[in-house]
């Protein structure tokens, strides 16, 4: 009964050491924001409270993309002070694409590849100290990527 | 299962241009296969890159960044020889990661 005992505390032991990881993971990774299905839901879910539109907030991407399901985004802040850059495109099934957490000695600067459902605009929203701002690009697509 | 990650960290003037092209189904969980199965989600959420052990960059993704991620970054303090690595995470608790060598682009 003893051994018993012990033998399951281990199991127990063994079976909370292999999931730590992934609950680990879970704690950082934003679900709210990710799984949200409107781009205001996942706005919340960064905890933004208002984005004030900006010049400084440069996208690169195309005017038209055939294929939605691979659209090159070049996206570049010249805020001063830039500590996050998100991507969300408003009519995806999930809006937000990505957020990019900058530490000193990066550019806040990114290039990625994402997918669009269908035209839409893409929004950057940058984070500088506790302020946002935001820039937004439509894309037109013709083939959807999701 | 391949979780190949082709890398480039090229030091041009000041900056260091950083490319990842990553090796990741990216699914969604709303595609179906041919047999009108729901193909569960299998997706990177977190990437981390370093510059010598120190962090420069993290990301969240979901499952809207492209199948095989492509990524590009810039580095403004490294030099030839310092060392840039890319690890990344995914929802089924699967990982990969790369490293490279700064050269002179």
């Amino acid at each position: 009964m003893q051994r018993r005992g012990f033998l399951q505390l281990m199991l127990g032991a063994g079976a909370a050491l292999l999931l730590m990881p992934i609950q680990a993971l879970a704690a950082i990774w934003n679900k709210a924001a990710f799984e949200a299905t409107t781009k205001s839901e996942a706005v919340k879910g960064l905890e933004i409270p208002a984005e004030t539109p900006s010049q400084e907030i440069e996208i690169v991407a195309p005017d038209f993309a055939e294929n939605g399901a691979v659209v090159q985004v070049e996206v570049r802040s010249r805020i001063i002070g830039t500590e996050a850059i998100a991507i969300l495109v408003d009519k995806n099934p999930t809006p937000l694409i990505a957020n990019f957490m900058f530490s000193k000695g990066a550019e806040p600067a990114v290039v990625t590849r994402i997918k669009m459902a269908e035209t839409s605009n893409v929004q950057v929203i940058v984070k500088a100290g506790d302020q946002y701002f935001s820039a937004v690009k439509q894309v037109e697509v013709s083939l959807s990527g999701c | 299962m391949m979780r190949d990650m082709k890398m480039r960290a090229q030091l041009k003037g000041s900056i260091t241009e950083v490319k990842a092209l990553l090796s990741h189904p990216m699914e969604t969980g709303r595609r179906k296969n041919d047999l009108d199965e729901t193909i569960p989600a299998h997706f990177i959420q977190l990437l981390t890159a370093t510059l010598n052990g120190k962090t420069v960059l993290e990301a969240q993704w979901g499952t809207g960044v492209s199948k095989n991620p492509y990524l590009t970054f810039y580095l403004r303090d490294a030099k030839v020889g310092d060392t840039v690595r890319i690890t990344w995470h995914d929802n089924l608790g699967e990982s990969g990661h790369g490293e490279i060598a700064v050269t002179q682009g």
